[in-house]
């Protein structure tokens, strides 16, 4: 098990406790998602669909490498990683 | 390279007069941009997406640098609470059109620039062809349907797209849809669902917020004008910035090769409708959906009970700092904790239910339901500011 740090981004520390960052201990991106929305289990609903499908306006990042591009979910983590969790947002104009 | 080859090519023919050498003297004594630098800057057509928080820092610096064309699309009207960050807009402008507050300020700011205003929506029907116009797109736009609009005709019309968003105290920026680099969609292939996540009216901006990305846009600009698209550019990079850590992130993106648009067998080789593929049909929609088969309570009817003293539980639905600025006296239970707090009520009681403008007291309801709740639960139609609008004119509105 190793010891990463989970960023969680503004539009989705309501259903976090107001944390925006959590330690979580696991081996792969998909024991850290699946430690983090256990703790704070409002945070599934946001980021996956019924299906238990990563919602497609959310991107997960391990440091600064799009999981889809690596071994997505299974992808391992390593000591002091950070996982960033990058949902679209949209306000500009008004 | 096509921004750097069409730009170059007018450029060739562009001079400065006198003026516009003390003017713009700073730059041209600088060996990274110089005289061939400026007169790029002068030959370049920048279209400009919306007229408020993001296009206001960047439609101001583009024009003091000496971008040649500037144009604008925003067919909005300035509102007082648009003044917090919205700096082309000054007090005096409230209730006009902001592209007319805007060009007053630009051509006062540099009356070389040739400002074009387009007071419309951008739309699938028209975008195409104003973008033929332009080298570069730089997006200050406020919801997904319009992204997804402009990502599209950026990649359709081979034109680079200056991309920001801000949302709170957060933004992202990058550059898409160069001829090598990923799109927006290679980067989020979908919108969230509509509600899902909060837009500035709902959730708030730090006033400064995008002051910082739009000048951060207004730098990739200039950059693109003046390099064309070279690896310092935020091509290929999202950079997150987070106002009050002050942390600057960068994250790597890739082109997608299934990408709908850009990839290398696209399905969207037209604009599409975008109000449908972001889950919105007609303006009004996300709320009247929500809100249709729900009891809806107006403000008259609700001042008339209170009045009477007839029995019926006010709830609030707002965050506890909506709450401070004024309130019903109604129990506060912010939306997202209504789940975890509905024990706090009588599910057989009758309720009015407000939020700020009924939209999150529709959900709110929709919630209550869902746990059982037996009671009568009205809506309040337009929510507290259809209260200080129509029966306490005393009360202040945000």
């Amino acid at each position: 098990m190793s010891q990463i740090k989970v960023q969680i981004p503004t539009p989705l520390r309501q259903y976090s406790d107001k944390k925006d960052s959590v330690e979580v201990e696991a081996t792969t991106v998909g024991e850290a998602m699946k430690a983090i929305t256990t703790a704070h289990p409002d945070l599934r609903r946001h980021l996956y669909t019924d299906e238990g499908k990563l919602r497609a306006f959310v991107n997960l990042y391990l440091n600064e490498e799009d999981i889809r591009y690596m071994q997505k979910e299974a992808t391992e983590v390593k000591d002091g990683d950070t996982l960033y969790i990058v949902p679209s947002i949209a306000g500009g104009r008004g | 390279m096509t921004t750097a080859t069409s730009a170059s090519g007018s450029a060739a023919t562009a001079t400065l007069n006198n003026e516009e050498v003390l003017r713009y003297s700073r730059h041209l004594i600088m060996p990274e941009v110089g005289m061939e630098g400026q007169l790029k800057l002068k030959a370049a057509k920048v279209l400009c997406i919306g007229a408020g928080g993001l296009g206001s820092p960047l439609a101001l610096y583009l024009a003091a640098a000496g971008v040649g064309t500037l144009g604008m699309v925003d067919f909005d009207v300035v509102d007082y609470s648009n003044l917090q960050r919205q700096i082309l807009h000054h007090t005096p402008d409230v209730g006009r059109k902001k592209l007319d507050s805007a060009g007053d300020k630009l051509l006062a700011m540099n009356p070389f620039l040739h400002l074009k205003k387009y007071d419309t929506m951008l739309t699938s029907a028209n975008a195409l062809d104003l973008f033929k116009e332009y080298d570069i797109v730089a997006d200050g736009t406020d919801n997904f349907a319009t992204r997804y609009l402009v990502n599209d005709a950026c990649v359709l019309s081979g034109k680079p797209n200056v991309y920001a968003s801000i949302f709170r105290f957060e933004g992202q920026a990058s550059v898409f849809g160069t001829k090598d680099g990923p799109c927006y969609r290679c980067l989020y292939p979908e919108p969230p669902p509509p509600g899902l996540v909060p837009s500035c009216a709902e959730g708030g901006v730090l006033g400064i917020l995008p002051g910082l990305l739009g000048v951060i846009q207004a730098t990739e600009v200039i950059k693109l004008i003046l390099n064309g698209e070279t690896k310092d550019s935020l091509i290929g990079r999202l950079l997150l910035v987070d106002a009050f850590a002050m942390k600057f992130r960068e994250l790597k993106l890739r082109k997608n090769s299934e990408c709908p648009v850009c990839g290398t067998h696209p399905t969207v080789t037209g604009l599409i409708d975008y109000n449908e593929f972001c889950g919105i049909r007609g303006e009004e929609k996300p709320m009247s959906a929500l809100v249709g088969g729900m009891p809806e309570m107006e403000v008259t009817e609700l001042k008339r009970r209170v009045d009477a003293k007839e029995d019926l539980f006010v709830l609030d639905v707002r965050e506890p700092h909506e709450y401070q600025i004024c309130n019903l006296h109604g129990h506060l239970i912010p939306l997202g904790e209504i789940e975890k707090r509905a024990g706090e009520l009588d599910p057989a009681r009758e309720m009015v239910v407000h939020c700020k403008a009924g939209v999150r007291s529709a959900k709110a309801i929709a919630a209550l339901q869902q746990l059982g709740f037996t009671g009568k639960l009205h809506n309040l139609k337009g929510g507290i500011m259809a209260w200080a609008d129509q029966v306490d004119p005393t009360m202040p509105k945000y």
